[in-house]
């Protein structure tokens, strides 16, 4: 039995999902309730999680493990309250993301992919996000956060500091 | 000025909301295709407006749609190809944000004119917010009576329904699409047989890019000959460029493909120069998968004609002098951009990005990403660069999907015009280390165009 478990509303949600596609094919709804999951479920996937999706859309676990490892998305280990995602690739970079990443790093000391020892911050680095004009940017949460300077990082930090308090 | 078509309404404060997106004209061109064309006429007005589709790969719309199986009591799809993941590509957000019911009514005609009663919306996981928009607008259009049961009357029935993916370039190819759709990676699917016949689910589905379901709604509104009258040769109608890089005035353009590009990057109605008053070095014109092009043959061609912002114009000496129009997404570079870096970076996104179904992209686009690290970071040898070269060309050609080609074409392009600098780097490796490679090496600079 899953300790896992999407409350009604999500429950809801899901099959709204569900709903979407011809009958038989809920499978489609993989990476949608994925998503629901991870962001239910303190925003990384666990096996257990992944079983518990698995048993829902009435699939084998392997089908939702073979998926969540696939997309870069989801996340398979803890990540920190707040999950900084900085674009590293060409436009990006052209426009200095490598400095932005670095002063991340000095500013949480902690190296990319890691998360500060008080759980509130995960540093990525990813590649493009489709704002390569307003480059340097980095998605945090459901948003993007553009024309990054280190003095903008300094006010998204104390801003995330903020609403945790 | 030139005339903008997908763009015209977009600085109208509200026009994200049905009710000033119809009062600015908008469901016109879905009311004459509903309601007086029909699918057979519409079919026939979009393959004679010549419309190339907008996501890359630029085949004609209308040939595309005309394959679509029709076999007795089998469902047919359309599917919107929103994943846009290709670096420097980032127009179909822009009308996603700001313009939905376009999209919208771009895939109410589409499905009409292909007998689809289901449309997907397939968005790139990143684009988190947008999908709330574009339900807003479905939702939108659904309680005007432009989506759902007999819609307008007609007993045309449609859904739309949004679908996010999670994080893979790949999932931009209309086979891996489908399979992410189906809930599966996002592998490719070896063709024939062709999503026309079977795609979503074995069944017949054309997938289309954002930008080209979006300008079929023009296409209805103008009329074919006015859409053609906008462009030259085979390059017909507008086409948004996402301008990024080194320039002063980066962001989504709506361009008449009849312009140079030296105009675009030098005119204060576009990109407005280069930032900083340096030079232009190179620039990649299409995405980050097309070749890319030094300073003096991306404003002329090999034969000295000023080079068009065309599908034919970017596109003219082959890869050796040419480019590609790809996604319109332009990366332009100044005369301190390091060429190796920004290959390396590319190399590092296609060896990510690999979805690993075939050797040659798997294992190839890795050892390219190595193979320039070592030049940029001081550890290379000159037969890296021969090294290169041959990886790229096993590889080109010799995958299921273009992605393998899209990974090749960017270090080819690279050491065919910049050879020079990965030997510099080579010969030069602390000094590399130390700075970002410009221009000084050059003995004879290239000069600044003069501005439009």
């Amino acid at each position: 039995m899953a300790v896992v478990q999407f409350s009604e509303e999500k429950l809801n949600k899901v099959k709204e999902i569900i709903a979407r596609y011809p009958e038989g094919k809920q499978k489609s709804a993989l990476i949608p309730v994925l998503h629901l999951a991870q962001e239910s479920f303190g925003g990384w996937l666990s096996a257990e999680t992944m079983d518990y999706v698995a048993e829902l859309l009435q699939l084998k676990s392997i089908e939702v493990y073979e998926v969540a490892t696939f997309y870069s998305m989801f996340n398979l280990k803890p990540v920190g309250k707040y999950l900084f995602e900085v674009c590293q690739t060409g436009p990006c970079m052209v426009n200095g993301s490598d400095n932005i990443i670095d002063y991340i790093k000095s500013t949480l000391g902690i190296e990319v992919g890691e998360t500060t020892a008080d759980g509130m911050f995960t540093l990525k680095a990813v590649e493009c996000l489709g704002a390569c004009g307003y480059a340097p940017m980095m998605q945090l949460g459901k948003h993007y956060r553009e024309h990054l300077t280190p003095a903008k990082v300094d006010e998204i930090i104390a801003e995330c500091r903020s609403k945790a308090n | 000025m030139g005339r903008k078509l997908l763009l015209e309404n977009a600085h109208i404060e509200g026009i994200r909301y049905y009710d000033t997106y119809r009062k600015n004209g908008g469901y016109a061109a879905a009311e004459k295709a509903l309601k007086s064309m029909g699918p057979e006429a519409v079919l026939e007005e979009v393959k004679k407006s010549g419309l190339r589709g907008r996501g890359g790969a630029g085949f004609p719309t209308g040939m595309k749609w005309s394959f679509i199986a029709k076999p007795e009591g089998v469902p047919r799809y359309l599917v919107c190809n929103a994943d846009e993941s290709e670096p420097g590509t980032f127009k179909d957000r822009y009308l996603m944000e700001f313009i939905p019911h376009l999209l919208i009514e771009g895939l109410l005609i589409s499905s009409f004119t292909l007998g689809a009663n289901a449309c997907y919306i397939y968005i790139r996981g990143e684009y988190a917010w947008i999908p709330d928009i574009l339900e807003q607008a479905i939702a939108e259009a659904k309680n005007n009576g432009w989506l759902g049961k007999n819609i307008q009357g007609t007993g045309f029935d449609l859904e739309i329904y949004v679908q996010r993916g999670a994080g893979a370039y790949i999932c931009g190819e209309e086979t891996a699409l489908i399979e992410s759709l189906e809930g599966k990676r996002g592998n490719p699917r070896i063709k024939p047989p062709f999503p026309a016949v079977k795609g979503l689910w074995q069944c017949p589905t054309v997938v289309n890019n954002v930008e080209t379901l979006a300008a079929v709604v023009p296409i209805i509104n103008y009329g074919a000959d006015a859409y053609i009258g906008l462009g030259t040769g085979k390059s017909t109608g507008t086409k948004l460029i996402s301008a990024c890089g080194n320039i002063n005035k980066p962001g989504v353009y709506e361009i008449e493909m009849n312009i140079s590009v030296e105009e675009f990057i030098f005119s204060e109605e576009y990109c407005g120069g280069i930032k900083n008053g340096k030079r232009l070095k190179a620039c990649i014109p299409g995405g980050s998968s097309v070749p890319v092009l030094p300073a003096n043959l991306l404003l002329n061609t090999a034969k000295g004609e000023k080079r068009m912002m065309t599908y034919e114009g970017l596109a003219e000496g082959g890869f050796a002098t040419g480019s590609m129009l790809g996604s319109g997404g332009f990366i332009v570079m100044d005369e301190d951009q390091c060429i190796v870096r920004n290959t390396l970076t590319f190399a590092r996104f296609y060896h990510h990005e690999s979805c690993g179904q075939c050797s040659p992209c798997r294992e190839g686009t890795g050892w390219m990403e190595k193979v320039l690290k070592n030049i940029e970071y001081g550890k290379g040898k000159m037969s890296d660069i021969e090294l290169l070269w041959d990886i790229q060309r096993k590889i080109e050609g010799n995958t299921i999907c273009p992605l393998g080609d899209a990974a090749a074409w960017p270090v080819a392009a690279a050491i065919r015009h910049f050879r020079d600098e990965f030997e510099w780097h080579i010969k030069n490796p602390e000094e590399a280390q130390r700075r970002n490679f410009g221009l000084a090496h050059y003995a004879d600079p290239l000069p600044v165009p003069a501005a439009v």
